[in-house]
């Protein structure tokens, strides 16, 4: 700054020294505005996530100070057979989650755009779910699932004989029906975004589609679906993180028997938690959390090159 | 550490104590949320006061769900209470952490607190020290549905005394509807609940076994006796069909809607049952085997004084402890909470013993173990899993009563190391 400062007279010999120039007072209040939240995201948000890459060194068990242990706490990770089936869990809510929502979204939106009669009401039913408390619907679903005399989907099987769904019990479908909830729970917001998508596509292009005589399904494929990438993109890696870091229902849906049957819903967020919460060890749990970090960031940027604006 | 200090500050949430006055010593009483026990508290705190003018008592609340977690936070912050309530199965962790101290023999002499306290107050002492007393005990028992008995047929007055006449009692009761669901169950069955408790401590005793070392360093109950009382267990569902896991959600939950013939359960639910309307109940002893073998399970939170505690406050506190478990605070705590006394003599009178109530639990005192956890939440999700691997995967028991041996040994010794 000073060089600059000091080489500055050279170019305008007859202007008097002003430090005060525009720039600088502009640069002034733009960077008091941004210190306010650069410091809150320094302290809240930078500094513990720098702090947590630290302590998945040590063996900190909140209780004494942390010691250094080098990567013990990862080739623990690496051998716990818990974490195979936590790792594969969470990636069957991404995989099966993130597609399956987001093709339900794109239907509803697909349709609800060209419904003109309460398109509205339509809109804001589908998205109420969105604006509800995670875990007040994960506890109404967690009802609808139980098992006769009480759940309600049992009750009414068998009402025609047809014998129950173990759901929640089973270990086999536990982790579809939360996925279910949290499916629903996230469709709103994607129908919306979809919508507003959809919206942004000029008329005319579609006008000019049918005057050459294209048919409906052509220019799904030919515009409709190429002009929403942008929103799509954004979709999948918005909901692939929230996939991947799936806590509230799984929390909710199992209170009895936290993650589920033999650990069948168990996904990585519920294991981070119950290792630093109930077992107090942070630095295995640290270690936990930075390895959903990289799975994270690895997925996101893997997403982002496979969907990304081929020239 | 100044670092793991700021932390620890943000998850407390505390702010740095004003000075305090020169004169009268101020000490916190730390403990977490849960209605009667904050007003039990509240009165005790009353009485304590007035008896010694000089110091004042501030009673602290977290819900519970993060209380172990403010008390850690708080102690590495150098913020922590004076006197504290902690469960028994913490005390190792608390022990370890530096979170309290041990007792002065001078003013709880040993003698004493073994002649005084039930057995089970051992739970509390590590090496030649005790590190808390507790205020009230918890034992296990037997709820019945009265009305669901006479409906079987069943005699309400003669609840079972022995497992097998709990299984037959149980089956009498147990109501399946035209689907083959069941709509009524004899007993709930929940390894969540309080059943890992009863398979432990009672039942694997019962069918000749042993849980654990004396030490609750090893775990020894993967033989023939364990192997017997896990069948038991599963066979209540797979076999006699009286339960079903998962059945109305949680067994607490089925037996408060009237839909569950039997359920054990604790001192700490009279409080929620007491409230029941549809229906009467009771609860006897938790049922003996063929040769007349008995065990309960009795666990405990305990009072302690916090590691900061030194100079007056550390005598207001020890002060303070001294009377929270003494004969008279313990009878308060009864009538309150409806928890029992930790002294026999407090316990162990006419009046209480003629309580239909409480009478089964004092009973239940008198054999019950408590299980030294290392990992309470761990070890009792080991049990869970050992029976679901039975029920839900059809394992053998034998495979998984080794697979859980080996956890549980595996949590064990990484807690201990």
């Amino acid at each position: 700054m000073a060089l600059v400062e000091q080489g500055a007279p050279h170019r305008r010999p007859d202007r008097p020294h002003i430090f005060w120039t525009m720039r600088r007072r502009q640069l002034l209040w733009v960077w008091s505005f941004l210190a306010i939240p650069v410091l809150f995201y320094g302290v809240i948000r930078f500094y513990p996530t720098g702090q947590a890459f630290w302590l998945s060194l040590t063996d900190w068990d909140l209780m004494s100070e942390p010691s250094f242990i080098g990567l013990e706490n990862y080739t623990r990770l690496f051998a716990d057979p818990q974490f195979g089936s936590v790792f594969r869990n969470t990636f069957a809510y991404l995989i099966m989650g993130t597609p399956i929502s987001l093709l339900l979204s794109f239907l509803i939106a697909y349709a609800l755009d060209r419904v003109r009669f309460g398109h509205t009401f339509l809109r804001a039913l589908y998205f109420l779910p969105f604006i509800t408390t995670a875990s007040a619907m994960a506890w109404v679903w967690r009802w609808f699932y139980q098992p006769a005399p009480i759940g309600v989907i049992n009750d009414f099987l068998s009402g025609f004989g047809i014998p129950q769904l173990a759901f929640l019990n089973s270990t086999t479908w536990a982790l579809p029906s939360i996925m279910v909830t949290a499916i629903w729970a996230g469709l709103g917001f994607q129908i919306i975004i979809f919508m507003a998508g959809l919206r942004a596509i000029p008329a005319t292009y579609y006008e000019a589609a049918r005057i050459d005589g294209l048919g409906e399904g052509a220019i799904l494929r030919r515009i409709t679906l190429p002009l929403l990438k942008p929103t799509t993109v954004f979709l999948v890696v918005f909901s692939s993180i929230g996939f991947l870091r799936i806590f509230d229902q799984v929390y909710n849906m199992t209170t009895n028997d936290p993650g589920g049957p033999l650990g069948s819903t168990k996904p990585l967020v519920l294991m981070i938690y119950q290792t630093a919460f109930s077992s107090y060890q942070m630095g295995y749990a640290a270690a936990q959390t930075v390895v959903l970090f990289t799975i994270l960031l690895i997925v996101s940027l893997l997403q982002l090159w496979v969907l990304r604006e081929r020239a | 550490m100044r670092k793991g200090i700021l932390f620890a500050g943000l998850m407390a949430g505390v702010s740095p104590l004003t000075v305090s006055p020169a004169q009268a010593v101020e000490i916190e009483y730390w403990q977490y949320v849960f209605e009667t026990r904050v007003t039990a508290m509240d009165q005790l705190i009353a009485a304590f006061e007035a008896a010694n003018p000089d110091i004042t008592v501030k009673q602290v609340t977290f819900p519970y769900a993060d209380y172990q977690t403010r008390v850690v936070a708080a102690n590495m912050a150098q913020q922590g209470p004076d006197v504290l309530q902690l469960f028994y199965g913490w005390a190792d962790q608390f022990i370890g952490g530096k979170v309290i101290q041990p007792l002065s023999p001078d003013v709880f002499p040993h003698a004493q607190i073994e002649a005084d306290f039930f057995p089970i107050v051992s739970a509390m002492k590590r090496g030649d020290d005790y590190y808390g007393l507790p205020t009230a005990v918890r034992s296990l028992a037997l709820f019945y549905n009265k009305d669901l008995m006479t409906a079987a047929g069943l005699d309400p007055n003669t609840p079972p005394t022995t497992l097998e006449e709990l299984v037959t009692q149980a089956k009498a009761m147990t109501e399946v509807d035209g689907a083959g669901n069941m709509s009524t169950a004899g007993m709930t069955l929940d390894m969540g609940g309080q059943d890992h408790q009863w398979w432990r401590e009672v039942l694997v005793r019962q069918f000749g076994g042993v849980p654990y070392s004396e030490d609750g360093a090893t775990v020894t109950y993967n033989d023939a006796a364990g192997a017997a009382a896990l069948k038991f267990y599963t066979d209540l569902q797979t076999v006699e069909k009286i339960g079903q896991r998962g059945f109305m959600d949680e067994g607490q939950a089925a037996f408060r809607a009237g839909r569950a013939g039997f359920t054990i359960d604790g001192t700490f639910r009279l409080g929620s049952y007491r409230t029941i309307e549809d229906f009467e109940w009771g609860v006897t002893e938790l049922p003996a085997n063929a040769d007349g073998v008995r065990s309960n399970y009795a666990s405990y939170f305990a009072n302690a004084i916090g590691a900061g505690a030194e100079g007056e406050e550390l005598e207001a506190a020890q002060k303070f402890l001294a009377y929270i478990s003494s004969e008279e605070a313990m009878k308060i705590w009864l009538d309150v909470v409806g928890e029992l006394p930790a002294r026999r003599s407090a316990a162990m009178t006419e009046e209480n013993l003629a309580n239909p109530i409480y009478a089964p639990f004092l009973k239940g005192l008198d054999y019950a173990r408590t299980t030294l956890f290392l990992d309470e939440a761990a070890q009792r999700q080991n049990t869970i899993d050992m029976a679901n691997r039975i029920l839900i995967e059809g394992q053998s028991v034998e495979e998984s009563l080794a697979a859980a041996a080996e956890a549980e040994q595996a949590i064990i010794d990484r807690v201990k190391q």
